[in-house]
């Protein structure tokens, strides 16, 4: 069944992008991430133009991020006040992420930036959770591991415009989280994802915060990053396509539900080194592609800037 | 990919365009019933890119006066394109060079009874942009000839594998000796806007006859109003995207919710 997608102006099958919705959408549910780093390469390979794949994801990752939440939510599993902290430097970061998208994109630059920020990001996140989740399977066969400190004081907790957030117990500077916020804003404008695997461990190892309310935390401030993003990539770029959105979206909401469950019989550390091996062989295969001579050193482009 | 959409048909509306575009065709048959020695017609004025659309084929079909040759020229509207040549740089292939051709046609095919040069001259050619190396592009950049045939070549491939350019030339079929038609293929990428159906009729290496027949492509349906919606209100447009992906996260935590 073809649909035309009417911003991305291409005709696409909607039973495959709802099953890379779905796929994604599993392994999502499975690993607890949000996905977009693996839709939007996908989205890529089917012929959508880079630009309007990551304005597009930044729509669909509302959506998902909102229905990740509400679970968290019910827990109680979300702090507010550090959340807004964060947000507020989400917001900076995605005004300036998305002002540098549009600038990339008069020079022509674009893809090339879309997949050099991809190559960085998932090679080093990805071989450090593979380092980790190595070390951690193991240290499960050697369980004589010492116990490291409860908590450790780098030069990052001597920061100015200390705050103080009851509900995660911490005392720190408010640069701090916005500054993972603005990172993570950043993340969303220029690669359409949410960022939750930077995120997450910025949180953990940078915040100290407990692990119980990091997952909760940065779903609730991507979900107003990434509303961000989509006004801006609309107002400014024009490239969001709510009906490729929508396809995506009932793919990955029905995908997630599955791999919740299936994600459910792994342990934490096979699932960790699984994830981490997805994001190196998604890492690897961008770098080959800019490594490679491309079949057409030319390319066409009629958009107007 | 976008730009093209630009063309004179979105500033109508679906409608009115295609009562124009009657009324139009119809002037330029009557007037040239008596008077041109060629007369054709598309099977369809208006080509509807509507929410299923997966492309679509045109007939043309004329008549002329005696024997003759026939050439039809489907020329879409033209916009701006920037050409980019990729450079290893530091061990990656990115945009290096760029040319920017002012005039290039989102779409361009030419169909004949015979290949072209068993019946016609180059100057008549290049006169009425007959074929490929025949367009013309208009580059913007003062470049040196070679390199300038090297964007260009760039650009018409680019344009053929994207199926927008013809790759052979079409074929003109007769029916007896004055009756003619052929089959124009508009693939699902084909821009929005005005196009110009010319058909053309040589004796002896001459252009005796001509006609230009207008064609629209234009969205219709949910798939414009949603790209109008994109265009026209950009902000709002996002505000609703927002709002609807809000709700439709909400809706989905909701049924899972005990599944």
């Amino acid at each position: 069944m073809q649909v035309y997608l009417p911003i991305a102006e291409m005709s696409v099958n909607a039973l495959l992008v709802l099953g890379m919705g779905g796929l994604v959408g599993f392994l999502s549910g499975m690993f607890g991430v949000g996905g977009g780093f693996l839709m939007t390469p996908l989205l890529i390979f089917i012929g959508v133009p880079p630009a309007i794949a990551v304005g597009t994801q930044a729509n669909q990752l509302v959506a998902a991020s909102v229905s990740g939440v509400l679970a968290h939510w019910r827990r109680g599993n979300v702090d507010v006040k550090l959340g807004v902290v964060m947000l507020l430097g989400g917001m900076v970061g995605t005004v300036v992420g998305v002002w540098i998208f549009s600038v990339l994109q008069r020079i022509g630059q674009i893809d090339a930036a879309i997949t050099l920020s991809y190559v960085f990001f998932l090679g080093t996140i990805g071989t450090m959770m593979m380092v980790e989740a190595s070390r951690a399977l193991i240290r499960r066969r050697a369980p004589t591991a010492k116990r490291g400190k409860l908590h450790r004081h780098m030069w990052l907790h001597g920061l100015p415009l200390k705050m103080r957030f009851q509900r995660s117990k911490l005392y720190i500077s408010a640069l701090l989280p916005a500054g993972i916020g603005a990172v993570g804003g950043m993340l969303v404008a220029i690669m359409g994802i949410g960022g939750g695997f930077m995120l997450v461990p910025a949180m953990i190892y940078l915040l100290n915060m407990p692990t119980g309310l990091v997952a909760g935390t940065s779903l609730f401030q991507i979900i107003f990053t990434t509303a961000m993003a989509t006004l801006l990539q609309a107002a400014t770029n024009q490239t969001v396509d709510v009906m490729l959105a929508l396809l995506l979206l009932i793919g990955g909401v029905v995908g997630a539900q599955f791999g919740t469950k299936a994600g459910g019989r792994l342990r934490g550390e096979q699932a960790r080194l699984l994830l981490a091996s997805l994001v190196v062989a998604v890492a690897l295969k961008l770098a080959f592609d800019l490594v490679v001579e491309p079949n057409d050193v030319f390319t066409i482009s009629t958009r107007m800037s | 990919m976008s730009a093209v959409r630009k063309g004179a048909g979105r500033l109508w509306s679906v409608r009115v365009a295609g009562g124009l575009v009657g009324l139009v065709a119809g002037v330029f048959l009557a007037a040239t019933v008596w008077a041109q020695q060629l007369v054709a017609d598309l099977s369809s004025h208006l080509i509807a890119i509507t929410t299923g659309f997966t492309g679509t084929e045109v007939v043309l079909f004329g008549t002329t006066d005696g024997a003759g040759d026939v050439a039809i020229v489907v020329t879409g509207p033209r916009t701006p394109v920037t050409v980019r040549r990729k450079e290893r740089i530091a061990g990656i292939w990115i945009n290096a060079r760029s040319v920017r051709f002012e005039q290039v046609p989102g779409y361009y095919m030419v169909a004949t009874n015979r290949p072209l040069d068993q019946f016609v001259g180059r100057p008549v050619l290049e006169r009425h942009q007959i074929g490929l190396p025949n367009l013309q592009l208009g580059p913007r950049e003062q470049l040196a000839p070679d390199q300038l045939a090297l964007f260009r070549s760039a650009l018409i491939r680019n344009k053929q594998r994207a199926g927008l350019y013809g790759i052979t030339l079409g074929q003109v079929a007769f029916l007896g000796e004055r009756l003619f038609r052929t089959n124009i293929y508009f693939p699902a990428n084909v821009p929005t806007g005005l196009y110009n159906v010319e058909a053309l009729l040589i004796r002896d290496g001459e252009v005796v006859s001509a006609q230009t027949t207008p064609l629209v492509v234009s969205k219709v349906g949910f798939s414009a109003e949603i790209y109008d919606f994109a265009r026209n209100q950009p902000m709002i447009y996002g505000v609703a995207a927002v709002i609807g992906a809000i709700a439709a996260g909400w809706l989905a935590g909701a049924i899972f919710r005990r599944v």
